[in-house]
């Protein structure tokens, strides 16, 4: 007897209920209990990124001519704007030359060592995931230009978030405003540590706040580089208040997020000069010869004397004793 | 309901074409648009099949067309995979449930209907969200797209009208 459809429809809701708790409890973001779902999330990536690109050619030229015409046509009122502008950065660079001046031999004279420039590549983003419960975006660079999960994401604003999937030739970037998202950083004010936490809202949240002092609302935010996943001092944004506590409005948010730098930023290991960290091999030690016993002494006058066990050391590499100079000295008279 | 426009139950027809054009659908708007600080909303396009299936008819295929559906959409928008399935199946589970009740309903019955069964997707899919990063996601921005998806339910009834008097059998 067939089986009415109802109940087989109900049947195969239970199974694709029981196919979606198994998918989601054994797929978790950034931590996945089985690597296939790793390559699903890869391969699928690389299929829809050009694909994505071409739907979402339209929007960029359309925001390029926009951008054009409304060049144009405000050409007369940038130019004084752009003037003004020109003027005041006149006197500010007057200033930043006599302070790189003074910074570079202050340098110089305290031995700080200065953090090399990190290579970074450019990217353009094709797909923007904004809702409350993702906020992810693709990019299309990855690992064939030597980007890294982990990596950080820059707006010409500010930071943007963090490489979290990578792909061939894509790579998806985690925003700071994703509710999985937490960037340690400081206040730059009072150097007071927080944890950027993201909620899917626009202004993430500073948890874990601890200071004295109390931010204040404008004070400028930076990582921190704590955990060394993100170097320091990367721009954030500055601190506002909500009736939750305080938040932070983005600077990547100022401008739309098109183009991205990626910095291609592994650890700090990646900032010292390459073998400084590799371990050194230590010098052996240095012994005195054996001395001979009186019982050992009489063979030893008719056998020819044995040769003393003798490290061999280059004498550079040897720091001498600081005793036996001092015995010398003193058996000298 | 129209009965002149009543088509043969075909699942390419109803069951196929729609889930394709919410696959589309969110594929375009994932697109990085933006005009004057604004950006395009993300609706859920594929709560409107879900809640039209289960009031169409009982359907063995329906589910894991949700299932297939919910997935593309966790990997379009790098969620935990399984979190939208989990959520479209909760909310085409619950209006199956109700269907004698929603049976030649009016469109604004329906349409309160269509709000209840979104208000469970988005309360369940913020629920495991909150459950796995330890964060409650932003209430408005929940508030702003549940409401955005609440809005495509002309389409819901669109494809409710075209297809529910097609099966007798359940009527």
């Amino acid at each position: 007897m067939k089986p009415p459809l109802a109940w087989l429809a109900v049947a195969a809701l239970a199974v694709a209920l029981i196919a979606a708790v198994a998918i989601f409890v054994a797929d978790r973001r950034g931590a996945p209990l089985f690597p296939a779902a790793s390559e699903v999330r890869e391969k699928f990536d690389s299929v829809m990124g050009p694909v994505e690109a071409v739907i979402s050619a339209p929007a960029h030229w359309g925001r390029e001519g926009v951008n054009a015409v409304s060049a144009y046509v405000m050409a007369g009122s940038q130019n004084r704007k752009l003037k003004a502008e020109l003027a005041e950065t006149r006197f500010y660079g007057d200033q930043l030359n006599s302070l790189r001046d003074e910074n570079a031999r202050l340098r110089a004279l305290l031995g700080v060592r200065t953090d090399p420039p990190l290579p970074m590549v450019g990217a353009r983003t094709v797909v923007d995931a904004r809702g409350p419960l993702s906020n992810t975006r693709l990019a299309d660079v990855g690992a064939d230009q030597g980007v890294m999960e982990g990596n950080p994401v820059l707006s010409e604003h500010g930071l943007v978030g963090r490489v979290i999937g990578v792909a061939p030739s894509m790579s998806r970037i985690l925003l700071l405003t994703d509710v999985d998202s937490r960037v340690p950083v400081l206040i730059a004010r009072t150097n007071a540590r927080a944890i950027l936490t993201g909620d899917g809202g626009p202004t993430p949240k500073l948890a874990y706040l601890r200071t004295h002092d109390a931010p204040q609302v404008g004070d400028r935010v930076l990582t921190s580089g704590d955990g060394g996943v993100i170097p320091r001092g990367l721009p954030v944004g500055t601190v506002v208040q909500s009736l939750e506590g305080w938040r932070v409005a983005l600077d990547c948010d100022s401008a739309p997020i098109d183009f991205v730098r990626i910095l291609l930023f592994r650890d700090f290991s990646q900032l010292l000069a390459p073998g400084a960290m590799a371990p050194k091999i230590l010098p052996p030690l240095a012994t005195a010869p054996p001395t001979p016993t009186p019982a050992a002494q009489a063979p030893a006058a008719q056998a020819p004397p044995p040769k003393a066990p003798v490290a061999k050391v280059p004498k550079a590499e040897v720091p001498a004793p600081q005793s036996a100079p001092a015995r010398a000295e003193s058996s000298d008279p | 309901m129209a009965a002149g426009a009543v088509q043969p139950l075909n699942p390419l027809r109803w069951l196929a074409l729609p889930a394709l054009a919410c696959g589309g659908g969110a594929l375009i708007f994932a697109a990085p648009m933006e005009a004057m600080g604004l950006r395009l909303p993300e609706p859920i396009f594929a709560l409107v099949p879900a809640f039209a299936w289960a009031i169409i008819r009982p359907s063995i295929l329906a589910p894991f067309a949700l299932l297939v559906l919910g997935l593309f959409q966790d990997l379009l928008w790098a969620n935990a995979l399984g979190l939208w399935p989990l959520a479209l199946l909760a909310a085409y589970g619950l209006t199956a449930m109700a269907r004698p009740a929603l049976s030649g309903q009016s469109f604004w019955t329906l349409w309160a209907w269509y709000l209840a069964a979104v208000t469970a997707a988005f309360a369940l899919a913020c629920g495991l969200t909150w459950l796995m990063a330890g964060e409650a996601p932003d209430l408005l921005g929940l508030g702003l797209q549940g409401g955005v998806t609440a809005l495509l339910f002309p389409l819901a009834w669109r494809l409710i009208d075209a297809f529910e008097d097609a099966d007798i059998r359940f009527k």
